[in-house]
Order: structure tokens, then sequence, then C-alpha cells
């Protein structure tokens, strides 16, 4: 940090090399970026490495639990049982557990689930992510170009009718927890006007679908993660609306916009391009940052709709104690939290062109 | 001596303020419907447990019956009565609210604060931990740690969702105390050569009160979503009456998807959150409303 502000105020003085050095920075602060990006995955995998293997009960206790409740078997018995099916070592001490996990995760190995006989975590995830991905990914779209869309018309708007309508309508769905809004879908459309076919809307796919591409496939897929994805939009399309609303005010009032206007520019051009432009820029630090809130708020969502994807497996894996399933999944969520923050910060430099050669010096 | 002087003299200033507070607050009708609401909501869980007593008794002829006088919301499954539930199970919401609201918002307010105002080291090591903590994904972790430590403490649940959601607020509160620090009154302390701490606590802090009671109600909307969310996932339960979310998780297994009669049984609950929360935020509508120093006319 010291060497750039030295560097910065020198930059005026050697004018010749202003370009190199722009580009230095630029790949520097690129670089700096990115070292910090892995940095904070290691300390996540650490911390919750610690979290879950330090805290009270274990997966084999909980096996012979479920044993002895089942099958009426002795404690002996059941514990001979879990010693060979778990092919895992839990006295070993932690370190040297936390120390053998890491060695493998950078040959790129998950390791094992302690309780889907022999699916590797790699596989479970691979298996139930794209269904996670897709239905956050798509509502996150939606409710994004939505919202953003809504929001302008509110500052155009303000002050009218129409603003207070959607006003209303996007603080009253933004406050109400999604999971909420989930039972009260279910409830209401399902099991009380029997609009929604709730048992068959359940899963990801109708079972005998093959994948492909098929309109049969898509429709189906698009069946199944409709209600999903009805909600994730409508839980945050409120935030969206309500923060481009000001954006777009605030960049009402700015001189650059003025000055369009008295160019005589044509409105539809000074909307998208001067004002559309700017104000959603501050908008997708905030895109960045909602994508680990909905992966997380997945758990609640998933379980209730009983959609197949990986919060629904991480609710399974922590019932079950099945350390490598749920360190996987946490390594996933935030691999995935920390790239759309990496993304977020690099694009919001290429996008916003005060950033650009500002971000150094402003603090 | 001095400063002894200075706080008598504030008081009527305080007291001032406070009628000029409530005035602000009636101003924006929304923010007031969403203030009467929150009164409502703490006499509903905080007083009426003392007038209706705790209802545990089974009624096998009396499973999902509707609602009547007796049973102003009907029964559940066991036919015990769903508005004596309602009314015992809004205590722990709140509590856990409030005081993971404060101990969120005092986190935020002392590290933001020292952040903003001691610069450096301190500020750069405050916000990369922010920055680390808020790649952790919340919600899994809260449920992972659910589902190891036993949470069924209060305070204990209450700490454990302040020290997770203590990263944003610092951030907003040092942005808040940045920008203020830049006022011309704080610069016309500073010249006149008054101290650090008389900055912070008698220049800066006192324009930020509303600022801090907004990040407040925030900060407890996140901890009743986290709360009910877990106890719905069947993570969390407190003793002997169930909490608003318990009893949705309750109504949820024992089969809202297929009876019909036990709509009203799940949907109490539901509707409870929902509304705490929605007069929740809309009492922030007010409180921007003080807040606004625009709004402000002669203070």
């Amino acid at each position: 940090m010291a060497t750039q502000a030295i560097s910065t105020s020198l930059a005026p003085q050697k004018r010749t090399s202003l370009k190199v050095y722009f580009w230095r920075v630029a790949n520097n602060y690129v670089l700096r970026r990115v070292i910090k990006a892995l940095a904070t995955i290691f300390v996540v995998i650490t911390v919750t490495f610690f979290i879950i293997r330090l805290m009270p009960s274990n997966p084999v206790d909980i096996f012979i639990q479920e044993q002895m409740a089942l099958y009426n078997s002795s404690y002996q018995e059941a514990r001979d049982r879990a010693a060979a099916l778990f092919a895992i070592d839990l006295t070993a001490p932690v370190t040297q557990q936390y120390l053998d996990y890491m060695g493998n995760l950078l040959r790129g190995d998950l390791g094992k689930s302690y309780r889907s006989q022999g699916a590797g975590v790699a596989d479970i995830i691979k298996q139930f992510l794209p269904w996670t991905l897709f239905s956050v990914g798509t509502a996150l779209f939606i409710s994004f170009t939505l919202g953003v869309a809504l929001g302008m018309v509110m500052a155009y708007r303000r002050e009218t009718p129409l603003d207070y309508v959607l006003s209303t309508f996007a603080s009253l769905v933004s406050s109400i927890p999604n999971y909420l809004i989930a039972i009260i879908i279910i409830v209401t459309f399902g099991s009380q006007l029997r609009i929604l076919n709730i048992a068959q809307m359940r899963g990801s796919i109708s079972p005998g679908v093959q994948p492909g591409f098929t309109l049969k496939f898509i429709g189906d897929v698009l069946y199944h993660a409709a209600l999903p994805i009805f909600v994730y939009v409508l839980t945050t399309i409120g935030s969206w609306m309500l923060a481009m609303k000001s954006s777009t005010v605030a960049t009402l009032e700015e001189d650059y916009v003025t000055v369009a206007r008295a160019r005589g520019l044509k409105d539809s051009r000074i909307m998208t391009s001067y004002v559309g432009r700017n104000a959603a820029l501050p908008l997708f630090t905030q895109l960045a940052i909602s994508i680990g809130f909905v992966v997380g708020g997945s758990v609640l969502i998933e379980t209730i709709f009983v959609y197949q994807g990986i919060g629904q497996q991480l609710l399974k894996a922590i019932n079950q104690r099945d350390y490598p399933v749920m360190q996987g999944i946490f390594l996933i969520i935030t691999v995935a939290v920390v790239f759309a923050n990496l993304l977020a910060d690099l694009l919001y430099g290429r996008l916003d062109p005060r950033i650009r050669v500002g971000s150094e010096e402003t603090k | 001596m001095m400063q002894a002087q200075a706080f008598y003299a504030r008081q009527p200033s305080f007291l001032q303020s406070l009628s000029q507070t409530l005035k602000l607050l009636a101003r924006n009708k929304v923010g007031f419907a969403g203030f009467l609401g929150v009164l409502f909501f703490v006499f509903f869980a905080l007083v009426l447990p003392i007038f209706v007593p705790i209802d545990n008794q089974t009624r096998m002829d009396k499973i999902y019956a509707p609602a009547s006088w007796d049973h102003l919301l009907g029964t559940d499954f066991q036919g015990r009565d769903v508005f004596s539930q309602l009314v015992h199970g809004g205590r722990e919401v709140l509590v856990i609210a409030f005081v993971t609201g404060a101990i969120t918002t005092f986190l935020a307010v002392v590290f933001g604060s020292l952040s903003a105002v001691l610069g450096g080291w301190v500020d750069s090591f405050i916000m990369s931990l922010a920055d680390l903590w808020l790649a952790i994904p919340q919600f899994p972790v809260l449920a992972v740690l659910a589902s190891l430590v036993k949470l069924n403490n209060v305070i204990l649940l209450a700490l454990l969702l302040s020290l997770l959601s203590w990263p944003t607020l610092t951030r907003a509160i040092r942005s808040q105390v940045l920008s203020l620090r830049q006022r011309d009154y704080v610069e016309a302390a500073r010249s006149l050569g008054l101290s650090t701490r008389h900055i912070i606590f008698n220049e800066i802090m006192p324009n930020m009160m509303s600022y801090i009671a907004i990040s407040l109600i925030f900060a407890m909307t996140a901890a009743v979503y986290a709360q009910a969310g877990l106890a719905f996932l069947g993570l969390i339960s407190f003793s002997d009456n169930n909490s608003w979310g318990v009893t949705i998780q309750l109504a949820w297994t024992k089969g809202a998807i297929f009876f019909r009669d036990s709509f009203l049984y799940i949907m109490a609950p539901v509707l409870a959150i929902a509304l705490f929360q929605l007069s929740l935020v809309s009492f922030t509508r007010s409180l921007e409303e003080v807040f606004n120093p625009r709004l402000r006319t002669g203070v």
C-alpha cells in the first residue's frame, strides 16, 4: 500500500513510463486480489475443518446409535459393524487429520463420504451442485435485471402512485424470510387451493426423464425448478428495486445528466447509457455478496421444496455427521462466494473508469 | 467539573429531542404503523403469557379443531390450543432478536469507530477480518454449529448469531464515522482542541444514534431469520414451550402439506414471524425520517 502511494506521487514526473507503470499497478492489483482470495479460502477451510472436528459427537457414534435403535443390537455389535464399515481412524490427532485433508485437497481429492458407501465427495457435489447453481443463478439473473428495471421506473416516476405501489411491494417482500414465503405458497396454493401439484413438483427432475437437449427434459427441469426460482426472485427483487431506485435518483442529479439533457440527447439514450449504466454500477458488488447469501439460504428452500440441490445434501450431511461431505460443500460454497467477490471487484474496475484510475489513492 | 456541567446542560435538550423524535416517528405513516406493530408484538409475547395459561393437554376428540371461542386459532395435531402456543412461543424469538441485535450493534459500533478513528494497521486489520468473515457461508455454519452444540441456551445462541453477523454492520458504521468526521462541526471541535474522546462520544455518536438504531433493527431481523430457520430445520429447540420456529417445524413435519385442517396451525406462527419482521422493517422508515438531518428542523 505504501509503495503504491509513493509510486503514484512519482508518476506525474515520469511521464514516459506512465503507461507501463499503470499496467504494472493494474496487474499488481489483480495479483493481490487473487492472492487475497486464495488466502481467504484457505483460512475458511481451516476454520470450518476445526469447527467440525472439535465439536462433540461424530459420525461413528451417530451410526452406532442408529444401528442400536434400528436393529436392537447391543453396543458392541453395533460398534463392530461400524468399525468394519468406516475405514477411517477418528482417533488420529486432529492436526494429523487436518494435514492429511489439506494434502489430499491439493491433489484435488475431496475425500469419500462416510455414509454413502464409497461415494466420492467430488461426485456428490458434481451430482447436486448443478441444480443449485441452475436455480439460484437463474433466479438471481431474473431478479437482478427485473429489479434494476423496476428500480429505474420507480426513480423516474417517483412520488407517483406507481412508485408507492412498487415501493410497498418491494419492502413487503424483502422483509419476509424466504422460507416463510415458500411455506405460505405450498400451504396456500398446494394444500388449500390445490392449484399446484406439490407432490409432483418435488425433486429436481421427474423420474424417467432422460437428460439431454430435448424439449421434454428442459420443460421438466423448469417445471421442478419453477417454485424455488419464484421464491428466490420474489424475496431478493425488493432489495434490488430499492437500491436501484436510490442509486438512480442520485445519478439523475449529476451534472453530466443535466449536460446530456441540455445537449438535446434522446431521453431513451440518456436513460440507458448515462443514467442506467452509472446507477447500476454499485449494485454489482452487492450481487456478488448476495450469491453467498442465496446459496446459504438454499438449505432451507431446497428442504421445503424437496429440490435435490447442494443445500439439501448439506442438511443431510449435517444430520449424519458426514464430515467430508460437509467440508466439501463448505469448500464449494466458500469458493463460489470468494470468486464472485473477486470477479465483482475486478469487473468493477473495468466497468467504472473512476475506480480504474483512482482505486489506489482513494481510501 | 466541566464535564458535569456539560452533562446537566445536555439533559433538557435530550428530553426535547426525545419528544421531537416521537413527533418525527408519527410523521411517516408506514413507519408509525411499524412502530405500533413492534409494540403490539412486545405486548403479545411478553405481557400476554401472564394471562394466557400454557396448554399442554392432549385432547384426542379435538384434533385440528377449527377456530372457536374456546380455541381462538383452533387446535393442533394433539388437540392443544394454538393461540396459547403462539402467545408463549414469542418470547424466545423477541429476546434472541433483541439480544443479538444489541450485541451485534455494540460490536459493530466499537470495531467500526475504532477502525475509522484510529486508521492505520488497526483499520486494515479489522477490515481484513471483516472481509474474511463475510466469505464464511453463515447459515450453513450456523446449521453445523447448531447440530454439534446443543444450542438451547438463548444467550449462547444470541452470542453466536452476533459473532457471525458483525462484519456487514461494522463496515457500515465505519463508513458512517468516516463521513461524519469530515463534517464542519467536527472540524470545528477539533480546531477548538477538544479531545478525541469528546469528539467521538459528544460530536459523532449523537449524530449516529438513529443510524445505529436502524442497524440494530436490521440485525434483529437477521437474527429472527436465522433463529426461526434453524428451528424449522429441527436444529434448535427450547425446553417446554415451543418458539414460533419450532411450532412451524412441528406443523410441517406433522403433515401441514397433507392435512387441510392444519392451515391455521401452521399459518399462525408463519404470519406471526412475517408480521413481526414487517413491523420491524417498516419501523425503520420512521427512524430514517429521524435520521435524515434535512428533515430535522431546529436541532
